[in-house]
C-alpha cells in the first residue's frame, strides 16, 4: 500500500445541529479500492457522516480530504467522481427509465448520455422497459434503475446508504454483482448497513459509529461472527 | 461566482427535464388556467359593476387572478423533486447549486407566461375590455411582473417544500413579499388601459425592473443555503 | 458552559432593572409632565409609545436581518437563536404599533384605519414577520428550520424598503389627507419623545436578552431529555 493520498481522509470531523452533537471527532482514512462497511444503531450519525463525505453538508469542525484535496471551494470536480445510492430511488416517476438516465447523464456531462443509458439499462436488465414511465415499474425494477443511476457516470467513490433495505432477491443479487464489479475495477466503496452478513460480504474494512463517535475501525476484513461480538461489546 | 461550462449545461438539462415532466403531467399549466378562470367567474359575480367601473377594477382583477393561480402552480414546482429524493440527487451533481434555482425560474416563467398568453385574451373578452395602448407595452408589463413574482415565488417554494404543510405555508410567505409587484403590476396595467401617458406610470415599470433585479440577485446568493440537508 | 450563565444572567437582570426604571419615568413624562398638544389634545400622548414601538419593531427586524446573515455565514447556533427571539419581539411591537395607530387615528383622522403608506407598510411588515414565525413553527424540530428562517429573514428585510416606496407611490396618486410629519413639537415634547425612544430601546434589549436566555435553557433541557431517552 503506497498510494499517494488516501481517497477519503477525515480529520476530527464534527457536525452539530443546534445544541446537539451528531458527529464528534471522527477521523479515519480509506484508500483507493478499499470497501468500508459502517455500522451503528439508529441515530448514531451514520447518514450524517455519509452526507459529509458526499459534500451534501459541511462539517461544523474538522477537515475532510478527498483524493488529497481539501473539501471546500470548487467541489464540482470532486462531486463528478462520487456516486450515491440511497434507500430513496432518486428517479422521476413521470419520466421513462431511459429519460431518467439520459437526464442524469447530461447533468454529469457525459459525452454520450443516450448510449451510456442504454448500456446500463441492459446491464440491469431493464432494456425491455426502457421507454415505460417509472410509475408503472415494480419495486424491484425501480431499485435496479436506482443502481444504474448511481453507476451512470463511472464514479471513483461509491457511497451506499442502507442499500439493502427493502431490496427484493433479484435486486440484492444485482447489487452484489455491481459492487463486485466496481471493486474489481478499483472503485472505492463506503457503505452503511444494518445487516452484518450483507454489509460485510465485500468489505475489507468495518467500522462502528456510536453516539456520534467512531468506536471501532478494523484494519482488515472481519467475519460477521467476530464482528457481531465486537458490536455487542461496544453497543450492547 | 465563476461561470463554468457545467452551469449552462446543468441548467439546460434540468429545464428540459422540467418541461418534459410538465408536458407529461400538465400539473402547473392546468392549475393556472382553471383556477385563474374560476377567479374571473367569481369576480364577475362579486363585482357586478357598470362597464365604466369595470375599467377601474379590471387591472386588479386580472393580476389577483394570475398571482393566486400562480401560487397554486408554484406549490407543484418542487413536488417532483421531493418525491423520490431527487432534489438530493441534483445537489450531488457536479455544478453550482444555483443552477437548480435558475432552471426552475426559467421553467416556471415559461409555464406561467404560456398560461397568460391564453388567459389574457379570455379576460379581455369576458370583461369586454379593449386595449387602446401598445401591445408591446402590455407584453413588457406582463413579463416584468410575472418575472418578479416567479423569481421570489420559486425561491420561496423551494423553502416551503422543505417544511411541513408546505401547501398552506407558501401563500402565507409569498404574498407579503410580492406586495410591491402586485401594486406595480396593477398600477401600470391601469395606466395602460386607462390611456394615461407613459411618464405617469413609468415609475411603476422602473420599480418592477428594480424588484426583478434585486430578487434575481438575492436568491442566487441564498439558494445554496436553502438546500443543505 | 456553566460559567457563561453567570454574566448572561447578571446582564439580563441589570437590563431589566434599567428598563423598569426608564419605562416608569417615560410613563411619568408622557402622562404627567409633557403638556398636551394644542390641536389634538390628550390623545396625542399615545404617539410617544406608538412611534417608539415602531422604532423598536424596526430595530428588532434589523437585528433579525443581521443575525440571519451572520448565522448563514458562520453556522453558529447563537445567531439563529438571536434572530428568532428578536423576530418574536419585533412582531409584538409591530402589533402594538398597529393597535396604537388606529386609537390615535380615530379622533384625529375620523377613521380607525387609513391606507396611509406608513400604516400599510407596518401591516405588511407584520405579515412578513408573522410568515417568518410560521416558517419556524412549520419546520420545527427539523435541522433545516434555522436555515429556512434565516433565508426568509434576509428576503423579508430586503423587501421592506421596496414595500415602503411602493406604498408611498401608491398613495401619492390620491391626495394625502393629513401630513402627520409637519407636527410642530415643543422642546418638552421632543425631550419626551427622545426619552421614550431610549426607554423602549432598553426595554427591547432586556426582552431580547431575557428571551435568548430562556430559549437557550429550553434547548439545553430538550437536549438533556433526548439523552435520557436514549
Amino acid at each position: 500500500m503506497s498510494q499517494a493520498a488516501p481517497l477519503i481522509e477525515a480529520r476530527h470531523l464534527a457536525k452539530r445541529y443546534g445544541e446537539r452533537d451528531v458527529l464528534d471527532d471522527v477521523s479515519f482514512t480509506l484508500h483507493q479500492g478499499q470497501c468500508l462497511a459502517l455500522f451503528g444503531p439508529n441515530g448514531a450519525g451514520k447518514s450524517t457522516l455519509l452526507k459529509l463525505v458526499a459534500m451534501l453538508i459541511r462539517p461544523s469542525n474538522g477537515e475532510l480530504y478527498l483524493d488529497g484535496r481539501r473539501v471546500g471551494e470548487d467541489q464540482d470536480a470532486l462531486r463528478r467522481r462520487i456516486g450515491v445510492l440511497s434507500h430513496q430511488s432518486f428517479v422521476y416517476d413521470a419520466l421513462s427509465a431511459r429519460e431518467n438516465l439520459v437526464f442524469y447523464g447530461q447533468l454529469y456531462g457525459l459525452a454520450q448520455p443516450a448510449e451510456r443509458a442504454d448500456q446500463l439499462l441492459s446491464q440491469v436488465g431493464l432494456d425491455l422497459f426502457a421507454g415505460d414511465p417509472v410509475r408503472t415499474f415494480s419495486r424491484g425494477m425501480i431499485q435496479r434503475l436506482a443502481i444504474a443511476r448511481a453507476l451512470l457516470h463511472d464514479p471513483d467513490l461509491l457511497l451506499l446508504d442502507e442499500p439493502y433495505t427493502g431490496l427484493d432477491q433479484k435486486a440484492v443479487a444485482m447489487l452484489d454483482d455491481e459492487v463486485d464489479r466496481a471493486k474489481a475495477a478499483g472503485t472505492t466503496i463506503f457503505l452503511i448497513s444494518h445487516d452484518f452478513a450483507e454489509g460485510l460480504r465485500a468489505a475489507d474494512r468495518a467500522a462502528i459509529l456510536y453516539r456520534g463517535r467512531l468506536r471501532y475501525f478494523s484494519d482488515g476484513p472481519v467475519s460477521p461472527e467476530d464482528f457481531a461480538q465486537t458490536y455487542q461489546g461496544l453497543v450492547g | 461566482m465563476t461561470l463554468k461550462p457545467s452551469f449552462p449545461r446543468a441548467v439546460w438539462a434540468m429545464l428540459v427535464k422540467d418541461l418534459r415532466l410538465e408536458f407529461h403531467t400538465k400539473e402547473m399549466f392546468s392549475a393556472l388556467l382553471i383556477f385563474a378562470l374560476l377567479v374571473a367567474v367569481a369576480f364577475s359575480f362579486a363585482f357586478d359593476v357598470a362597464p365604466e367601473g369595470l375599467r377601474e377594477v379590471f387591472p386588479g382583477m386580472i393580476w389577483v387572478a394570475f398571482f393566486f393561480a400562480g401560487m397554486l402552480a408554484l406549490n407543484r414546482s418542487f413536488a417532483s423533486e421531493k418525491q423520490n429524493g431527487c432534489l438530493q440527487a441534483l445537489m450531488l451533481g457536479p455544478f453550482d447549486r444555483s443552477a437548480i434555482y435558475f432552471a426552475k425560474v426559467i421553467g416556471n416563467l415559461l409555464v406561467m407566461l404560456a398560461s397568460e398568453v391564453v388567459l389574457t385574451p379570455l379576460f379581455f373578452i369576458f370583461f369586454d375590455m379593449r386595449l387602446d395602448g401598445s401591445i408591446w407595452l402590455l407584453a413588457a408589463i406582463w413579463l416584468l411582473a410575472t418575472f418578479g413574482f416567479i423569481a421570489v415565488g420559486t425561491l420561496l417554494s423551494a423553502l416551503a417544500a422543505q417544511a411541513r404543510a408546505s401547501e398552506i405555508l407558501l401563500p402565507i410567505i409569498v404574498f407579503p413579499v410580492i406586495t410591491p409587484v402586485v401594486m406595480a403590476a396593477v398600477k401600470s396595467t391601469a395606466g395602460l388601459l386607462l390611456g394615461a401617458r407613459l411618464v405617469d406610470y413609468a415609475i411603476w415599470l422602473k420599480l418592477l425592473v428594480a424588484y426583478d433585479l434585486i430578487f434575481l440577485a438575492v436568491p442566487f446568493i441564498l439558494f445554496e443555503y436553502l438546500l443543505e440537508v | 458552559m456553566p460559567q457563561a450563565k453567570g454574566p448572561a444572567r447578571d446582564m439580563t437582570q441589570t437590563l431589566g432593572l434599567l428598563a423598569a426604571v426608564a419605562v416608569f419615568v417615560a410613563l411619568g413624562l408622557v402622562f404627567l409632565w409633557v403638556p398636551a398638544e394644542r390641536v389634538m389634545g390628550d390623545v396625542q400622548r399615545i404617539f410617544y409609545f406608538h412611534v417608539a414601538s415602531a422604532w423598536n419593531a424596526f430595530l428588532a427586524f434589523l437585528v433579525v436581518f443581521v443575525a440571519s446573515i451572520a448565522f448563514l455565514r458562520s453556522g453558529s447556533h447563537r445567531w439563529d437563536t438571536l434572530a428568532y427571539c428578536s423576530a418574536e419581539i419585533g412582531v409584538v411591537f409591530t402589533t402594538i404599533t398597529l393597535i396604537t395607530g388606529p386609537i390615535w387615528a380615530r379622533p384625529i383622522w375620523n377613521t380607525w384605519w387609513s391606507w396611509d403608506p406608513r400604516l400599510t407598510t407596518t401591516l405588511i411588515l407584520w405579515f412578513i414577520y408573522l410568515a417568518y414565525l410560521v416558517i419556524r413553527s412549520s419546520a420545527e424540530g427539523s435541522q433545516q428550520q434555522s436555515r429556512l428562517a434565516a433565508v426568509f429573514g434576509i428576503i423579508g428585510f430586503v423587501d421592506v424598503p421596496i414595500v415602503f416606496m411602493s406604498t408611498r407611490w401608491w398613495r401619492s396618486i390620491h391626495p394625502t389627507l393629513i401630513q402627520t410629519d409637519k407636527m410642530n413639537m415643543e422642546p418638552s415634547m421632543v425631550f419626551t419623545m427622545v426619552f421614550s425612544f431610549v426607554s423602549f430601546t432598553i426595554l427591547y434589549a432586556f426582552l431580547l436578552s431575557y428571551r435568548v436566555r430562556l430559549e437557550t435553557l429550553a434547548e439545553r433541557a430538550a437536549a438533556l431529555k433526548r439523552d435520557l431517552r436514549r
